[in-house]
């Protein structure tokens, strides 16, 4: 497989949809307009916790210019589920989120929406609204959450767990999941040294440049026309069906292009309300969030709370491993701590360990994906630990992760053996790179993280047709969000023998595209990939059947080499045909070729990287910059080199973003207090070095080029790869982020007072 | 209260509209106009995927009223490529694989176009800093800052 010689994969060409987005002609979702909209406006509580007494939506009703008005009432109550992937989503509880019922759950639950003829009237009818809300106290952190006394969220809320009894009460603990391996005591038991800590991480957003946007229009047939800006067209369909009480063929969802997603655009948050909008005033809708919006309104990911006990050998070898992890779901349940327990040793072989994840609410927005959900922090958490074994016994931190490294066959924490996996090859690639040789200035440090990603396989469809002049236009249903559709046309010209720029790939609708999961989980590549290669595959077969036809000759003895249909041997006067000369013929040979796929992809060869980070910290004033960076990654197969590097590159800007600086900062009433970009500070230009990149290729059964997934796997490690950093620059191991300057200069203050204490 | 009418240059070419005395020029540009290239991110200047180039100076649009166009000359993302040969910094954005999502694209080109109008040699260091106001979330900046000194090292060959 790895072998396999390839024409196109790997090359560079230029994206098909690129000049459309230097020129600014790509439609994103507020691009997008029609005759008679109008324009919607929500109201969202200014409460992180209060019940909904009342709501008076009279005076907006008879404003001048105001053509509906919606609440919570215009929505049938569900207890519906809806399956996607491995997972059930509680259709309940996104509704509730899309509209708060009985209480508002956040600073900036919806209550209400208006659509009116302009955003100004919308905007001004809202907040004519009158709410009349009982406050209650808001719980805003995993120890005030789980205390005996705390408010409680949801009174029909009880502790999930397979292990033990679900909670006798109620509980704002949804669910505890455990693994464990061996025996933890008798581990323990056998360490020669023991590393403890509780590592906090903050609340932090995608941080997508393009705001949630849609058009919706309901129809005097019923049936209603969504265009938004999602990872997901068929996910909306079937969130807004359930929600709006419509049957999924009744809505059709027509993605635009998405300036941005890491995960935080899979659920809806304004369809249903556009819908809901739309059927009421019979006209089309439109709404946008502002940023603050979706700072306050959409989905961030969870804070967390991670306490890890490590134990090792002298040698460096992992004896035991106990480790709790709570992780804030925001609103209603359904945090990634379940997907934290199972990568936190993924990286490692320990006989003996316990993992224990609990799912909080909090009075915070509901939990959204964000690109590796649940990783991140136990990265932060594991590699800080491995790093300080390392240190504690003098040994070198790479070579004490390769010792532990898993590697093919090795059984995974939560459960299979892994197969084909490049954990040691990285490894020891970064053992030889120059960076790890390079020298380090005066208040500067080196860290070192390693990271896990099982990548996503799920649902996919893919259709080729092919043209009369041998070009092939590719659809499939995932919204490219950076790069999906010329990896697409590099797949179907690597089987057709024709030029990437000879393929036409695009994203088609819930009506026009085969169902496709979301674009997520690292899967597009991979699985989708899979898809568009088995069609490409198909209208190979189909150019053999023709050339056979013409060649009147039987399609089996037809070989296809080099992009050619090759006559078999003895064939009279029968030259190879190229796709263009077959694709000439169609309509004489039995008519249009269209080649499809639908396939349920297997999960994903799992994705491991590997990160070296310097940063200089300046004592004065606790700022920290990074000023150099090396991402190492075992990708499968690249497809389009140049997208994978950026994968990478922005992968490690978002975590050293999370790493140093972004947080959600709540006054003590549970209102987010920097719902903007000036004050939730993602890295700029200036913040940032180039950032290196090395491609490891070891090939993934699965896939019939070896491709794993990219995307997710690059966020994973800047978490730890940064603190371990400062901790190497400053002598201060940092448990709690972001290393914002403030908390990095006390930190240093304090050590030197220490330091003066103790030399007097 | 009455709309505003305002005459202007956009991209060149005269062009006119009505416009509330409140709004800002890149609703204007967006829904008056229907020049959606460029977008909205923050609407508080923080985000740089509005900027426009407003009598020569680079401006986050969404900050700048909308009447203040009113005689005044304008060149917008649409306008950066001249009939059909993309700026050598689009280009340069397409060869380097210097966009992932592409929302924040038009932005940085604007601000890139500016900066090579003032500084034909930018340092690394440079660009970074003057790019410092366009937040992009999915490239790392890497690729773009590569684009721009390449558009920048083409462009003063092709003056040679």
């Amino acid at each position: 497989m790895s072998e396999r010689e390839f024409t196109y994969i790997g090359t560079r060409p230029v994206r098909h949809d690129g000049v459309d987005k230097v020129t600014g002609r790509a439609n994103y979702g507020a691009d997008f307009t029609l005759p008679g909209m109008l324009h919607g406006a929500v109201l969202r509580s200014p409460h992180a916790h209060a019940r909904i007494v009342s709501i008076d939506t009279s005076a907006a009703e008879s404003t001048p210019g105001v053509k509906a008005v919606v609440t919570s009432k215009d929505f049938v109550e569900t207890t519906a589920k809806l399956m996607m992937g491995e997972g059930a989503l509680d259709i309940h509880d996104i509704g509730d989120n899309v509209i708060a019922r009985k209480k508002a759950l956040y600073d900036g639950h919806a209550v209400a929406a208006v659509a009116a003829t302009t955003e100004e009237i919308a905007r001004e009818a809202a907040a004519k609204i009158r709410v009349t809300y009982e406050i209650l106290e808001p719980v805003l952190s995993i120890d005030r959450a789980v205390a005996q006394d705390a408010p409680i969220l949801h009174e029909d809320m009880v502790t999930k767990s397979r292990a033990k009894q679900p909670s006798s009460g109620p509980s704002n603990v949804a669910a505890r999941l455990e693994f464990a391996r061996g025996d933890l005591a008798a581990g323990f038991g056998q360490a020669e040294v023991v590393t403890e800590h509780e590592f906090r991480t903050p609340t932090v957003h995608q941080g997508y440049i393009e705001p949630h946007a849609c058009v919706a229009r309901y129809g005097e047939d019923e049936r209603a026309l969504v265009w938004t800006t999602t990872q997901g067209p068929f996910v909306v369909r079937d969130l807004c069906a359930a929600i709006n009480s419509m049957a999924p063929s009744r809505i059709k969802v027509i993605p635009s292009e998405i300036g941005g997603g890491f995960g935080g655009k899979i659920v809806v948050y304004l369809e249903p309300l556009a819908i809901a909008l739309s059927r009421k005033a019979q006209r089309p809708v439109k709404m946008v969030m502002g940023r603050d919006e979706v700072f306050r309104a959409s989905g961030p990911t969870s804070a967390t709370k991670i306490r890890v006990k490590l134990g090792a050998k002298r040698d460096g070898t992992f004896v035991a491993a106990s480790i709790s992890m709570w992780y804030e779901a925001g609103a209603y349940r359904g945090s990634p701590s379940g997907a934290g327990a199972m990568c936190v040793l993924a990286p490692y072989r320990i006989p003996n360990f316990l993992i224990e994840a609990f799912d909080v609410v909090v009075n915070k927005p509901k939990v959204a994906a964000y690109r590796a959900p649940g990783s991140p922090m136990a990265a932060f958490a594991i590699e800080s630990a491995v790093d300080e074994i390392a240190r504690q016994l003098k040994l070198d931190p790479i070579e004490v992760r390769l010792k532990n490294a898993v590697s093919e066959g090795d059984p995974a924490p939560f459960g299979p053996p892994f197969g084909p996996i490049g954990l040691k090859t990285l490894l020891e690639t970064v053992q030889r790179h120059p960076h790890m040789k390079a020298p380090l200035g005066r208040n500067q440090g080196r860290g070192f993280g390693c990271g896990f990603w099982f990548n996503a396989g799920m649902n996919s469809s893919a259709t080729i047709t092919l043209g009369g002049d041998g070009s092939a236009a590719v659809m499939t249903g995932n919204p490219d969000i950076g790069g999906t559709r010329v990896a697409q046309a590099l797949m179907v010209a690597e089987e057709l023998g024709i030029s990437p720029e000879q393929v036409r790939p695009s994203v088609g609708d819930t009506d026009t595209a085969g169902y496709t999961d979301v674009t997520g989980g690292s899967r597009v590549c991979y699985a989708t990939g899979m898809a568009v290669i088995q069609a490409a595959q198909d209208v190979r077969d189909q150019l053999k059947a023709r050339a056979a036809k013409m060649w009147n000759v039987s399609a089996d003895a037809v070989e296809w080499k080099d992009g050619r249909a090759i006559p078999p041997a003895g064939t009279e006067k029968a030259q190879p045909l190229t796709v263009a000369e077959i694709a000439a013929k169609m309509a004489q040979t039995g008519g249009p070729i269209v080649g499809r796929a639908s396939l349920n992809a297997p999960m994903a060869g799992p994705g491991f990287g590997a990160h070296i980070c310097d940063l200089e910290v300046d004592p004065e004033t606790g700022r920290s910059t990074i000023v150099r960076y090396t991402a190492f990654q075992d990708v499968g197969k690249a497809v389009h080199p140049s997208y994978v590097e950026g994968q990478m590159q922005g992968g490690v800007a978002q975590g050293v973003g999370w790493a140093l600086n972004e947080e959600y900062i709540y006054n003590s009433q549970g209102v987010m207090e920097n719902a903007g970009f000036l004050d939730y500070r993602m890295p700029v230009a200036s913040d940032l070095p180039m950032i290196e990149t090395v491609i490891v290729e070891v090939a993934n059964p699965l896939h019939p080029y070896g491709v794993r997934g990219v995307g997710e796997v690059p966020i994973v490690p800047p978490l730890a790869a940064v603190g371990n950093a400062m901790r190497d620059a400053t002598g201060i191991r940092f448990t709690e982020l972001p290393l914002s300057p403030p908390r990095v200069l006390a930190a240093i203050v304090e050590q030197k007072q220490a330091d003066a204490v103790g030399t007097v | 209260m009455a709309k505003l009418h305002i005459q202007t240059t956009i991209n060149g070419e005269p062009a006119e509209f009505l416009c509330e005395p409140h709004e800002t020029l890149l609703s204007a540009l967006r829904n008056e106009l229907g020049l959606t290239g460029t977008k909205e991110g923050c609407s508080t200047g923080d985000c740089g995927a509005c900027s426009v180039m407003f009598e020569g100076r680079l401006v986050p649009s969404c900050l700048v009223l909308a009447a203040e166009a009113e005689g005044r000359s304008l060149t917008t993302i649409e306008g950066v490529a001249t009939g059909d040969a993309l700026h050598p910094v689009q280009r340069k954005f397409l060869e380097h694989a210097a966009l992932q999502c592409g929302v924040c694209t038009p932005g940085f080109i604007v601000a890139a176009t500016a900066l090579l109008k003032q500084k034909n040699n930018p340092t690394e260091q440079e660009a970074r800093y003057w790019l410092a106001g366009n937040l992009c979330r999915c490239t790392g900046y890497d690729k773009i800052i590569r684009a721009v000194l390449d558009a920048a090292a083409e462009m003063r060959e092709a003056s040679v």
